[in-house]
C-alpha cells in the first residue's frame, strides 16, 4: 500500500489528468464490450459466454484490413462490420436453436463455441502472437494537457467509445427499432403477435452486441498484441462491469465500464500490489448492498 | 515311468511369463531396451498462448535429429521422435511423460516445458529412472537446489541467475556511466517474473551501490492493458526501467509505452526483447533498448551460428526462439554422449554426459560444457545489447565473463543454502 503516492498524485494536476485519462481509456474500451454483454443479456435473457471471441475477431479483422489497405479507417470498418456478420450468423445458425434450453446448454454451447473460435484463429492467422502496429498518423509526440500526458490515439478511442454510447443510449431510447427491441425485451410474445418478425430483432441485437465487441478489439489492436484466445480476458473484466452496472442496463454498463477503469488506474498508485484485488473487493461491495447492480432493475 | 505333459502353457513357463510381463508393466523401457529404433519421449507446449515457443522447440528437435539420423543414428539406432501437447498445464506434463515412458515405450525424456512442468516432468524421471533433459525451464533452483538433483537428470537450458549477473553488471556499467540512479521495475507478477527481477536488481546494485528503486509494478501474466503502469512508471519519473516481460505481454507493453513517448524519457533494460518471437512483431520497435541475447543469429557472430539460423529459417520459414538453441543443444549432447558410450543405455549416457564439452554453435567460444556437479548447461553464449528496429536487431552484444558468472554463482548458491 502506498498511500503517499496515491495523496500525491491526487494534489497534482499532472498526475490527475494523466491517471483520469488513463482511467478513462481503460473504462471506455471495457464499456464497448461490455455494453454488448449487456444488450443482449438484456434483450435475449442469454449470458454469451462467447462474447470476448468477438473482440479478438475484430482485431484480427482489423489487423488484416490494415494490412491490405493500410487505411485505419478501413481496419476500424472491417473489425465492427464483420463482427456483426459473424454475430447475425452465430445467432441465427446456433445460438437461435438454445432460446428455450436450459441456462446450462446455454453456456456449453458459448463455451463450445470460445474454444471453435479460437482454434479457428490458430487455423487462420497462427498460434503466434501478432501486433498491428500503430497508424503513422498516430505516431506523434503525446498531448501535455496542465502537465499531464495524453497520447492523441486514446483521445480518438475515447471520442469513439463515447460516440458509440450516445447513439446507442438516443437510438434505443427515442428511434422506433428501438422502441420495438425494448418491447421486445419485455414482452416477445406481444411484439411478435404485432406482425413485428422477433427473429430479425434478437439477430439484430447479437450482431449490434457482436459489432461493438469487434469495434473494441479494432480500437485496441494497435496497441495490444493479437493472439488466440486474448478475448478470455476482457471478457471477464465485462462481466465485472455488468455485474457492477446491472445485467441489462447501458447506463450501468457504462458508469460501471468507467469506475473500473479509475479503480485501476488510481488503484495501481495507492495499491501496487493489490489493484485486481480492489476490483473484486467494489464488485463484492456493489452486490453486497445492491445486488441487481447499481442501476440493475429489480425483478417484478 | 515317463511323466506326460499336458499340453499348453507349464506352470513354470507361466510363472515366467507373468514375471515377464510384470517388468515390462513396470519398466517398460527396460523391455524394449533392444528396439531397433529408439523412441524419444517429448512433451511440450504446442497449444495456448506459449503454443510459438513449444513448436519452435519441436522445430529444432527435428531437425538435429533428421541430422543424427542421416549419420548413422545413436550408436546405430535411429531416433524416433514421440512429441506430445501438455497445454502448458504441470498435471498434463507430468501424465503425458509417464505415458511416453510407460506405454509408448519411450527410452529417453527431453522435457520441453517451461518451469512449472519441468518440476513436474522431473518428479517423473525421478520415479521411472529415465534419462531425461530439461532443455526450456530457466528456473535456477531446479538444478541448483541439491534437494532436486537425481543422477539421470539434466538441463541444458540458460539460467536465471547467469542472466542476472551478467544483465546487473552490464546495467550497472551504464548506470555508473550515463549516472542513472532512479531506477524503476515492471514484471510479470508470478514466480519467473519475481524471481528474475530480484536477482538483476540484487546484482545491479551490488556493481552500482548507488542505484535506488523507486517504483515497482507488477502486472499480471497476459494482461492486456498496461496503461495504468505505463503512467504509473511516468509519474515516478525513473532514469531507468527495468523488464522481464516476455512475449506479447511485451510487444504489448512497447506498443502502449510508444505512444505515451515513454522510452525518450529514460533507459530501458527489457532482459526478453532480443527474440525474434519479439524482434519481428513490434511495428514501431525504438532504438537502443538494452536487452540480454535470447537468441539471435549474430550472437555469437560465428559461421556456424549464422548458418544454424539460417538452416531453420530455411526449413520453417521463420526464425529460432530462445528455446530452439537450448533444444537443438540437447540433441547434440545426447548424439555426442551415445557416440562416446557407443551405446544409447540411459545410465551409461548418463555418466558420459555429466561434465560432457561438445563443440556448440552456441557456445561462448564455441563449445558448452554439461557440468558435472549440477547438471547444469555453462559455457553459452551470454550478453547483453542494444535493440535497432531492422536486422541484424541487436548490432553489437557485450559478452558476459562466465569467470565472473562462476564466482557469483558459487556465492549466491552458498547464500542460499545451495552448497
Amino acid at each position: 500500500m502506498d498511500l503517499d503516492a496515491l495523496a500525491g498524485c491526487l494534489s497534482s494536476s499532472a498526475c490527475l489528468v494523466t491517471q483520469t485519462t488513463s482511467g478513462l481509456i481503460i473504462g471506455m474500451l471495457l464499456f464497448l464490450v461490455a455494453v454488448g454483454l449487456t444488450l443482449i443479456f438484456g434483450v435475449l435473457k442469454i449470458v454469451n459466454f462467447s462474447h470476448g471471441a468477438f473482440y479478438m475477431f475484430g482485431a484480427y479483422f482489423a489487423m488484416t484490413a490494415y494490412q491490405l489497405t493500410g487505411s485505419f479507417a478501413l481496419a476500424m470498418f472491417a473489425g465492427a462490420a464483420g463482427t456483426a456478420v459473424l454475430g447475425l450468423i452465430f445467432e441465427r445458425v446456433f445460438m437461435s436453436r438454445v432460446y428455450g434450453a436450459d441456462v446450462l446448454m446455454q453456456l456449453l454451447v458459448c463455451y463450445a463455441f470460445v474454444l471453435i473460435f479460437d482454434d479457428v484463429v490458430r487455423l487462420i492467422w497462427g498460434p503466434e502472437f501478432k501486433s498491428m502496429g500503430m497508424p503513422a498518423a498516430f505516431q506523434v509526440m503525446p498531448l501535455f494537457i496542465a502537465g499531464g500526458v495524453v497520447p492523441p490515439y486514446y483521445l480518438l478511442l475515447i471520442g469513439v467509445a463515447l460516440v458509440a454510447a450516445i447513439v446507442l443510449g438516443i437510438g434505443l431510447s427515442r428511434s422506433r427499432i428501438g422502441k420495438v427491441i425494448r418491447a421486445a425485451a419485455h414482452n416477445p410474445g406481444m411484439v411478435s403477435a404485432l406482425g413485428i418478425n422477433t427473429g430479425l430483432i434478437y439477430g439484430g441485437v447479437f450482431a449490434l452486441g457482436g459489432m461493438l465487441a469487434g469495434l473494441a478489439g479494432a480500437l485496441a489492436a494497435p496497441v495490444r498484441s493479437l493472439t488466440p484466445g486474448m478475448g478470455f480476458s476482457v471478457l471477464i473484466e465485462s462481466f465485472i462491469v455488468t455485474v457492477i452496472g446491472g445485467m441489462g442496463s447501458i447506463v450501468g454498463a457504462l458508469v460501471g465500464a468507467l469506475l473500473l477503469g479509475l479503480i485501476r488506474s488510481f488503484g495501481s498508485l495507492g495499491f501496487p500490489l493489490f489493484t485486481e484485488g480492489l476490483m473484486y473487493l467494489f464488485m463484492v461491495i456493489v452486490l453486497v448492498s445492491k445486488p441487481t447492480g447499481l442501476f440493475g432493475k429489480e425483478a417484478a | 515311468m515317463t511323466r506326460t505333459r499336458t499340453p499348453g502353457i507349464s506352470r513354470r513357463s507361466s510363472l515366467a511369463l507373468m514375471g515377464a510381463g510384470a517388468i515390462s508393466v513396470a519398466a517398460p523401457w527396460v523391455a524394449r531396451a533392444q528396439a531397433k529404433t529408439i523412441k524419444i519421449g517429448m512433451p511440450t507446449i504446442l497449444s495456448g498462448r506459449v503454443a510459438q515457443l513449444g513448436t519452435s522447440s519441436r522445430n529444432a528437435v527435428m531437425l538435429e535429429v533428421d541430422k543424427v539420423n542421416a549419420a548413422g543414428g545413436l550408436a546405430g539406432r535411429q531416433i524416433e521422435m514421440v512429441i506430445r501437447d501438455s497445454k502448458g498445464q504441470p498435471q498434463e506434463a507430468a501424465r503425458v511423460a509417464r505415458e511416453l515412458v510407460n506405454t509408448d515405450g519411450c527410452e529417453w525424456l527431453i522435457d520441453g516445458e517451461a518451469s512449472s512442468g519441468s518440476f513436474a516432468v522431473h518428479e517423473v524421471a525421478r520415479d521411472l529412472g529415465v534419462l531425461c533433459v530439461h532443455t526450456c525451464s530457466e528456473a535456477s533452483s531446479l538444478t541448483a537446489d541439491p534437494k532436486q538433483h537425481i543422477p539421470n537428470a539434466f538441463r541444458c537450458v540458460r539460467q536465471g541467475i547467469h542472466d542476472s549477473i551478467v544483465g546487473g553488471s552490464y546495467a550497472a556499467a551504464i548506470a555508473k556511466t550515463k549516472g542513472l540512479k532512479k531506477w524503476a521495475t515492471c514484471s510479470p507478477d508470478y514466480a519467473y517474473g519475481r524471481d528474475t527481477t530480484g536477482e538483476f536488481t540484487l546484482y545491479l546494485k551490488r556493481f552500482a551501490p548507488d542505484v535506488e528503486l523507486i517504483s515497482e509494478s507488477w502486472p499480471k501474466l497476459f494482461q492486456p492493458d498496461y496503461t495504468e503502469v505505463v503512467t504509473k512508471i511516468l509519474q515516478a519519473k525513473p532514469q531507468a526501467l527495468y523488464s522481464c516481460l516476455w512475449g506479447g505481454d511485451l510487444t504489448s507493453y512497447i506498443d502502449q509505452a510508444n505512444i505515451y513517448a515513454m522510452f525518450g524519457q529514460m533507459e530501458v533494460f527489457a532482459v526478453n526483447m532480443a527474440d525474434y518471437t519479439a524482434l519481428t512483431v513490434v511495428k514501431n520497435l525504438p532504438k537502443g533498448i538494452h536487452s540480454g541475447n535470447r537468441y539471435i543469429k549474430t550472437f555469437p557472430a560465428t559461421p556456424e551460428n549464422a548458418a544454424w539460423g539460417d538452416a531453420y529459417k530455411a526449413k520453417y520459414n521463420e526464425y529460432p526462439t530462445n528455446w530452439s538453441w537450448q533444444n537443438a543443444t540437447a540433441v547434440m549432447f545426447l548424439a555426442e554422449a551415445a557416440k562416446k558410450a557407443n551405446s544409447t543405455d540411459g545410465k551409461k549416457i548418463a555418466e558420459v554426459l555429466a561434465g560432457l564439452t561438445i563443440k556448440c554453435p552456441f557456445g561462448a567460444d564455441g563449445t558448452v560444457t554439461m557440468r558435472g556437479d549440477d547438471h547444469t548447461l555453462v559455457g553459452y553464449a551470454i550478453g547483453w545489447g542494444t535493440t535497432i528496429p531492422q536486422e541484424p536487431y541487436v548490432p553489437e552484444v557485450k559478452a558476459g565473463d562466465w569467470k565472473t558468472i562462476f564466482e557469483l554463482e558459487a556465492e549466491w548458491k552458498k547464500s542460499k543454502g545451495y552448497t
